[in-house]
């Protein structure tokens, strides 16, 4: 079943795969990973903030972009996107936005939802008496905020956000949808090509298996030195 | 913004020649619903057997579980998806190769088998879970009992892990629902991927990914809906 495979084309084309492919991927999941952190982040505190309006808001955001499928979000913002760009300066007609700065956008807000919720849950596993002690010093809620609760709450959450972010890496691959050319995107475009579909896919998997191994097995590694023991 | 709204785009017919606009989107949430209950019959009983692999005493049954689990959870879906639908028949024997090609409604068979398999190793790791809470003395009991292994989880472990792992199952049904949305790849006709369509067709963009968008939060809440439900008539009464 093998006899007719040509790992020849694997081996030349390594240059474009990892060069442009890889590279793509690693800094679409880097940007949007930070980004949805931070987004995230002030979601989970507006959801958790108790001010009616806001965490109506915040709830509401998340609990839609969980409901929906990723593609039908990368699709939305494509086209979304340079509407909101054409109202936010004021031009006449949508603006062009590159594909990769859409797929940046749209990645970056439905990861939110999800890391909103492990934050959220990070927030929430923080003492009560933290941040009674906090107000006790004479704390206002930034402060609480940025110097007791949330250093506590990403570590705790560390191993969680890490694990989301493999998820991430994994998501990224959705981009082919828009033609982009991420790893996929390029293994896909050497396959019809040269019409070598079998190996090119197989190598593809083989590769996001062993990334995705390894950075689990080191969240793994990493859960067990950080956990506080309590 | 200079964008024409459209509302009654609906209404109008499609290019296809059979139905409105409305019909088509439809249609792709009847494929959407059939596609995730499919696979997800085929996710529940595999996820539930390599779920109980990873939990017996043989550090065999374990391995095989844990190797499942870790190929299936550590390959993006949209890879997953290629590898059935164009890598699969090439590698297969022969005849057995152009038979799954000349299928009728091949990208359905493909998705539903793909997501059956994905979904498998994220149920698996929901049952794992459900049968490490209970207490070890159940399984005890059981062997105490003069009960076979298998008679131990038919009768004590499962009937107790099931109830446990309830709403983690219910949001990974949901996440099979929405996943069947990557199988528009392989040329699946299911709702974003009529939608998408839809936009190419009529040029309507927002209509119709606000139409897909509505469809899928209905279907959502009638799941919630469903689980919270079977949720109620399964809890043994006296229990938390």
């Amino acid at each position: 079943m093998f006899q007719n495979f040509d790992f020849g084309v694997v081996a030349s084309s390594l240059p474009y795969l990892f060069g442009q492919g890889m590279v793509f991927t690693l800094t679409l999941t880097a940007l949007a990973a930070t980004g949805g952190v931070v987004f995230g982040t002030l979601l989970a505190m507006m959801r958790l903030s108790g001010v009616p309006g806001l965490w109506h808001a915040a709830k509401l955001y998340v609990e839609l972009m969980r409901s929906l499928p990723l593609v039908l979000v990368i699709f939305w913002f494509y086209f979304l996107v340079p509407y909101i760009g054409a109202w936010m300066t004021g031009s006449p007609n949508p603006i062009q936005v590159g594909a990769f700065t859409s797929a940046l956008i749209t990645f970056t807000l439905f990861e939110a939802a999800y890391f909103a919720e492990i934050m959220r849950a990070g927030i929430q596993s923080i003492p009560k008496g933290q941040t009674a002690a906090a107000q006790a010093l004479g704390m206002g809620y930034a402060q609480t905020m940025r110097l007791v609760v949330l250093p506590q709450a990403f570590r705790n959450m560390l191993p969680l956000l890490l694990t989301q972010t493999i998820v991430l890496f994994q998501d990224t691959s959705l981009v082919y949808v828009l033609s982009l050319t991420d790893f996929l995107g390029a293994a896909s475009k050497v396959a019809q090509r040269d019409g070598r579909l079998v190996e090119m896919y197989l190598f593809a998997a083989l590769v996001y298996f062993a990334v995705c191994l390894a950075a689990s097995f080191l969240v793994r590694r990493l859960q067990a030195r950080v956990a506080i023991i309590r | 913004m200079n964008y024409t709204w459209n509302w009654g785009i609906f209404l109008e017919p499609s290019p296809e020649g059979t139905g409105t606009y409305a019909d088509m989107l439809l249609s792709g949430l009847s494929w959407t619903i059939a596609t995730a209950l499919s696979s997800w019959v085929i996710a529940f009983c595999l996820g539930s057997l390599i779920g109980v692999l990873r939990t017996l005493p043989s550090k065999a049954a374990r391995a095989v579980g844990t190797a499942y689990v870790e190929l299936f959870r550590n390959v993006p879906l949209l890879v997953q998806m290629f590898l059935w639908y164009f890598v699969l028949p090439e590698v297969l024997p022969g005849s057995l190769g152009s038979w799954i090609k000349q299928l009728p409604n091949a990208p359905f068979y493909t998705a539903v088998a793909c997501l059956g398999f994905f979904t498998a190793s994220r149920v698996a790791e929901q049952v794992r879970a459900g049968i490490e809470s209970l207490p070890r003395g159940q399984r005890m009991a059981g062997t105490a009992m003069g009960f076979t292994v298998a008679q131990t989880y038919r009768y004590v472990l499962l009937p107790n892990a099931y109830r446990i792992i309830l709403p983690p199952l219910t949001s990974e049904f949901l996440n099979n629902l929405k996943n069947t949305s990557v199988a528009l790849t392989i040329g699946l006709l299911e709702l974003t991927g009529r939608a998408r369509s839809m936009q190419e067709f009529s040029f309507q963009v927002f209509e119709a990914f606000t139409a897909a968008t509505i469809l899928y939060v209905l279907v959502n809440l009638v799941v919630i809906a469903a689980a919270t439900l079977i949720e109620r008539r399964v809890a043994v009464p006296g229990q938390r």
